[in-house]
């Protein structure tokens, strides 16, 4: 029991962090009906720019922790929203109308750009930080074995619920949100009523961006190393749950953030730690041969 | 208020209009009517530059607006309810008519909406039900006062009769006449069901493969012989 309930707090933890990628994914998805595989990238983006923001704030030193985060969680936003704005305008933007498969391709190159650029800039070697949020309370003990949430697992629970909150708050009530579902629902009859497109495709891009930085954020701080291929596999596992969860949906895309990161735990902690990634693919190969809509993903009756 | 010269729109290699003139006074009704495939649906789409005119020139209240984007063209006062309703089906009738009103300042809304529920009572009944569930001539309903939501100075109606029983159609055209009389709303109207267009309208035009043969005022192209053959005894 109790190293059971200690998964579930190292999954819920992960799972929180692919939830706010797949956000990205499923958002981009929905609205212009493409995966964006460079959208891992834009992760891995946001964890170099915080780990680089915190090395800068430790040389000029005894800077407040939480001030810190804070500093580090907006370099990373703007830089990622800079990106996932860049790329889409570059990338996607002048493919549109074009064949399906184009951007999708556009997208894998895009992906391998960054990739290498990262390498250039910043060296292939993996990159290590100091833990900066340690300790944590004890909830339980038996034989032995003592059941810990860590300060830093709080912090990212919270903030990822925090997020979630203030996203489905944007989507379903402000302006904004109802621009974006009624482009991704008919996008020659949102501009008809005065929406303007474009824009409303490129915010939704910053948007997931932004969100995948604060991932990166999390990331640096919960596992202290860096390199800058961890975009693939977290960008991969990432659109695992997009796709469990129903790719489009957005409460889809934490479910199915939140399942992929407990299947992985309790992968790691009852069978083997290096078939995790094997337990969290598999997944993805079981939902679209028997669930292609994914578990939040409905299609749609509608009248004509 | 709105004016075609020798319009020419293409989809890809293939000229939908060749070279249109048409004119729409303000406070008219203007119908355009024609077989299927005749252009009809396209010179509506031109007016709000989807697709733009690949020659020629639209002008709106004096401005050219042949090459202005949509979202611009529909924000300075031209409002559409298209071919088909295009209602949003998976948002509710009144964020569809929220969505509507995107362009206009706020402080019009509540005024907005209660001249919509004036007009379609049943809009309001069905308010947070989704408008992909509503029936046809709802829907109808709701792409009109969707329309209105935005304030236009012009109302642009793509076949608003397709696929509605015939008492639902008298009574959306009823409201057409309504809206142009109470409000002075300007209409233009692209109808395949040219008796009941005609008859609301006041003048005419009507197309034929890409150009308008003839035009007149509503009365005189209901009593013109080319029309009645080709348009109105039959099948209508």
């Amino acid at each position: 029991m109790e190293y059971f309930t200690q998964q579930l707090i190292n999954g819920v933890t992960l799972g929180s962090i692919y939830g706010l990628i797949a956000i990205g994914y499923t958002m981009v998805y929905g609205i212009i009906g493409m995966i964006n595989f460079a959208h891992g990238e834009v992760y891995m983006i946001g964890a170099f720019v915080s780990m680089i923001t915190f090395l800068i704030l430790t040389m000029i030193g005894g800077v407040w922790l939480p001030l810190a985060l804070l500093a580090a969680l907006i370099m990373a936003m703007l830089f990622t929203s800079i990106w996932g704005w860049t790329i889409e305008r570059m990338a996607y933007r002048p493919l549109r109308g074009s064949f399906r498969l184009a951007p999708l391709i556009s997208a894998i190159g895009m992906s391998i750009f960054l990739q290498n650029l990262v390498q250039v800039l910043q060296g292939a070697r993996v990159k290590p930080m100091q833990a900066l949020i340690s300790g944590g309370f004890e909830i339980m003990e038996k034989d032995g074995f003592t059941v810990t949430i860590s300060y830093l697992q709080i912090f990212i629970i919270i903030l990822t619920i925090v997020l979630m909150t203030i996203f489905t708050l944007i989507i379903n009530k402000t302006s904004l949100g109802r621009a974006q579902r009624a482009t991704e629902q008919d996008r020659t009859m949102a501009a008809l009523i005065g929406v303007n497109v474009d824009r409303t495709i490129s915010t939704t891009f910053v948007m997931g961006a932004a969100l995948a930085a604060v991932a990166g954020l999390m990331v640096t701080l919960y596992y202290g190393v860096i390199d800058f291929y961890i975009g693939f596999l977290a960008g991969m596992k990432a659109f695992t749950a997009a796709v469990l969860g129903g790719i489009g949906s957005l409460p889809g895309a934490m479910l199915g953030g939140l399942l992929i990161g407990l299947i992985e735990a309790f992968w790691s902690g009852y069978f083997t730690i290096e078939y995790k990634d094997v337990a969290a693919f598999s997944i993805l190969v079981l939902v679209l041969i028997f669930r292609p809509t994914g578990l939040l993903g409905k299609p749609e009756i509608e009248k004509v | 208020m709105l004016k075609f010269t020798d319009v020419h729109t293409h989809y890809g290699s293939i000229e939908a209009l060749k070279g249109i003139n048409i004119e729409v006074n303000e406070g008219e009704i203007v119908t355009l009517i024609g077989a299927n495939g005749a252009g009809k649906t396209t010179t509506l789409m031109t007016m709000c530059g989807l697709p733009q005119a690949s020659s020629g020139t639209v002008t709106f209240e004096g401005e050219d607006i042949t090459k202005k984007p949509t979202d611009q063209i529909v924000s300075n006062g031209i409002a559409v309810s298209p071919e088909g309703r295009r209602i949003f089906s998976r948002m509710t009738v009144y964020e569809n008519l929220q969505m509507g009103a995107i362009t206009t300042d706020p402080k019009y809304f509540d005024e907005d909406l209660e001249r919509v529920y004036k007009l379609f009572p049943r809009l309001q009944e069905r308010l947070d039900q989704r408008g992909g569930t509503l029936s046809g001539g709802e829907q109808q309903m709701l792409a009109i006062g969707r329309a209105l939501m935005a304030r236009p100075r012009m109302l642009l109606l793509d076949e608003p009769s397709l696929g509605l029983a015939p008492l639902v159609v008298r009574q959306i055209f009823e409201i057409i006449k309504e809206i142009n009389e109470k409000e002075k709303m300007t209409v233009f109207l692209v109808e395949q069901n040219a008796f009941h267009a005609l008859k609301l309208a006041h003048r005419g035009y009507v197309l034929v493969n890409g150009e308008v043969t003839m035009s007149g005022t509503g009365e005189e192209l209901l009593a013109s012989k080319e029309v009645r053959a080709a348009y109105l005894e039959g099948g209508h």
